[in-house]
């Protein structure tokens, strides 16, 4: 049983009460909601007739069916205006802060809380959204609840939650040129697996953990649950506390001498026990892409389509649902599929340094004919940041399409979607059947520039080849 | 209520049976994009979410998806492998399953938040080893899905054979289960003071 991780600290600093039935009683510091998975729970607390217990620990955004073309009220969809005059009627009736649309703070709800510097280490996290283990970048213990505990948390301000064992996933050595974070955390999922996580936080350390910026331990956190963890986290440094300090929400003068002094002592202590270790080497990891349809179904780009001999006996099904899915041929180099649509953004990899990586790649290059790419930044003060340094002309003059901030194709619950049997390089976290607005549409996950290489090319290509070249 | 549950009335009281058809949904890692596709969550209530569970797999085999064949109309017991609701943390997922009629299920594994999910709404996901859950998926398609008897207190099933499958329910969820208390709110609730301490004991809340 682990012990002294930055994990069991705050798990234990947030215990009420134990329940009947085992479980912990978890206070939540910081629950953040969006319009998809909060109407129902506003719903339920009315007819309770329960106030929220603590309306300024919770902030609400919208992000999942906001347009990116043109985000003028009220939407061309009905549906997705009602969601968000809904989200905006409940945070108005319980008081609780609403980041909208033009505010000039609303974007993806992972992507702005940390902006504003709402997340802060030794928090407990919560949202009704599998993604919010981002936030455990900050050394914030975070993960994604249904639409009941979401309800629960605007109640009472905690949860009834079981603990997790955690694993320490100790990464040595340092990313190589044109790998990213996005590559690291798809690798280590093809290793551990899509299940390999479930029951455990995931505790990232070791010298290439140290070495990643903030958003680059962002795009690493946001992905534990695709390997089955349901929270990941970094321990906080003086990255995270240079991160912070000067943000909306950061603790101010006096007070942020107190907190960098608390936050220091929450991270894993040297006589850290741990359930369990697995051991990478970021050297020996080359750009990722996924081939089939789960995030651990991923190679490097400089290797085949796995046959089925290669293929762990338990796992070939699903090789050959991906092989019948995505009609790609096992044993064949994914270098060189062709591609219809390049979508650059989403909670994972939607942050000014993920398109100033994809923009690098295609500055003075054009996108290839016949290719739809679009760039989607993840908030209005990520957009703003782009635009100031001419990250939009850059995209703009390469071909690529400059859109306004939502969750967008990711999961296409805005206009913003696949058609038919068409085929994506997307920065977003997940490859399943039909998560792209198509119900054959196919996907394949990889980092930014990534994506931008392969819509420069038309086809998945190596971005190192890209990067040491010029146009 | 210690009677199984029936279609037409949602988990609500003490859990302690679920008898009814079983569907087997075969294969590993089904997310909850397929459960319910994300274009089905543009909506304020769960309301009409049971009509389109598993819409596009539905779609593809065209009538032949268990779902929708006729024989198991009513079924309440769903039987699948490995990591079944993994991805999404939508409880548009489970609230769409009791919609069709899932009062319970049986699986190799659960991901988490679709567990808990399972859970707030008072089904219980049994788990058994791989050999165990395909030996049951094979006698309920050679049963011709014939009615079961799932037990929450013994965590067994029998089909209408007498055969008996020896099942795993955590204690924690059994005992909620069994209760009445699977919804946590009331409890949750009920322990205010010491929220109201443990908050006062957090620097962050307090300006540090």
């Amino acid at each position: 049983m682990s012990a002294g991780t930055l994990y069991d600290k705050v798990w234990d600093l947030h215990r009420v009460a134990q329940l009947p039935g085992g479980s912990t009683q978890l206070f939540i510091g910081l629950h953040l909601i969006h319009e998809v998975t909060s109407p129902q729970a506003f719903a339920a607390l009315k007819d309770l007739g329960l106030p929220v217990r603590l309306p300024e620990r919770t902030v609400a955004t919208v992000d999942h069916i906001v347009p990116t073309t043109s985000q003028a009220r009220p939407f061309a969809d009905p549906l997705a205006e009602e969601m968000l005059a809904t989200l905006e009627r409940n945070c108005s009736d319980y008081g609780i802060p609403l980041h909208g649309l033009g505010s000039g703070r609303q974007g993806i709800v992972h992507v702005i809380a940390p902006e504003l510097g709402l997340t802060q280490p030794g928090m407990t996290v919560a949202c009704g959204d599998s993604h919010t283990s981002t936030h455990g970048a900050f050394g914030a213990i975070a993960f994604g609840i249904g639409t009941s505990q979401v309800r629960d948390v605007l109640a009472s301000q905690s949860l009834s939650m079981g603990k997790l064992k955690v694993r320490r996933i100790w990464v040595g050595g340092q990313l190589q040129p044109g790998v990213y974070a996005k590559d690291l955390v798809l690798h280590i999922i093809r290793v551990l697996g899509v299940k390999g996580g479930v029951g455990y936080a995931y505790e990232f350390a070791g010298p290439a953990i140290d070495a990643l910026t903030m958003e680059e331990r962002m795009t690493l956190c946001n992905m534990a649950i695709e390997g089955g963890a349901r929270c990941g986290y970094v321990n906080p440094d003086a990255v995270t506390f240079a991160y912070l300090q000067g943000r909306p929400y950061a603790p101010k003068a006096q007070a942020w001498e107190r907190a960098v002094a608390w936050w220091r002592g929450l991270a894993s202590g040297a006589d850290a026990v741990f359930d369990d270790e697995v051991r990478f080497d970021a050297a020996a990891i080359a750009p990722t892409v996924t081939w089939g349809i789960t995030p651990g179904q991923g190679i490097g780009v400089d290797e085949t389509v796995p046959t089925l001999e290669q293929t762990e006996p338990d796992e070939r099904p699903l090789a050959q649902e991906a092989y019948r899915y995505m009609d790609l041929q096992p044993g064949t180099p994914i270098a060189g599929t062709a591609v219809d649509v390049c979508f650059i953004g989403s909670c994972t990899n939607g942050r000014l340094s993920d398109l100033q990586a994809a923009a690098a790649v295609a500055k003075g290059r054009h996108v290839a004919p016949g290719i739809k790419a679009f760039v989607v930044p993840g908030s209005e003060q990520v957009a703003a940041a782009a635009e100031a340094e001419g990250l939009d002309q850059v995209f703009r003059e390469a071909g690529f399409e400059w859109r306004e901030p939502g969750c967008s194709m990711c999961l296409a619950m805005n206009p913003d979607r696949l058609e038919g049997r068409q085929i994506s390089a997307s920065s977003s976290n997940r490859n399943f059947k039909g998560r792209q607005g198509s119900a054959t549409g196919r996907t394949l996950l990889m980092s930014p520039a990534m994506v931008a290489a392969a819509a420069i090319a038309g086809k998945v290509c190596d971005v190192r080849q890209m990067i040491n070249t010029t146009p | 209520m210690t009677a199984a549950m029936t279609t037409s009335s949602f988990p609500f009281g003490p859990v302690s049976a679920v008898r009814g058809r079983a569907v087997v949904i075969a294969g590993d890692d089904i997310d909850t994009d397929r459960i319910i596709p994300a274009r089905f969550l543009k909506c304020v209530t769960f309301d009409g979410l049971g009509e389109q569970v598993f819409a596009d797999d539905r779609a593809e085999l065209s009538g032949e998806h268990p779902f929708d064949r006729a024989e198991l109309q009513g079924a309440s017991v769903l039987v699948v492998n490995r990591n079944f609701g993994c991805g999404s943390s939508r409880e548009h997922a489970p609230q769409a399953l009791m919609r069709w009629g899932i009062r319970a299920l049986v699986g190799e594994s659960f991901a988490e938040i679709f567990y808990g999910n399972c859970l707030a709404l008072g089904i219980p996901c049994f788990t058994a080893s791989h050999a165990s859950v395909l030996s049951l998926q094979e006698a309920l398609i050679a049963d011709n899905y014939q009615e079961l008897s799932l037990s929450l207190a013994t965590a067994s099933l029998e089909n209408s054979q007498g055969q008996l499958w020896q099942l795993e329910l955590q204690s924690g969820p059994q005992q909620m289960l069994a209760s009445g208390q699977w919804d946590a709110t009331s409890q949750l609730l009920a322990n205010d003071g010491e929220l109201a301490r443990t908050a006062a004991s957090l620097p962050y809340i307090n300006g540090f």
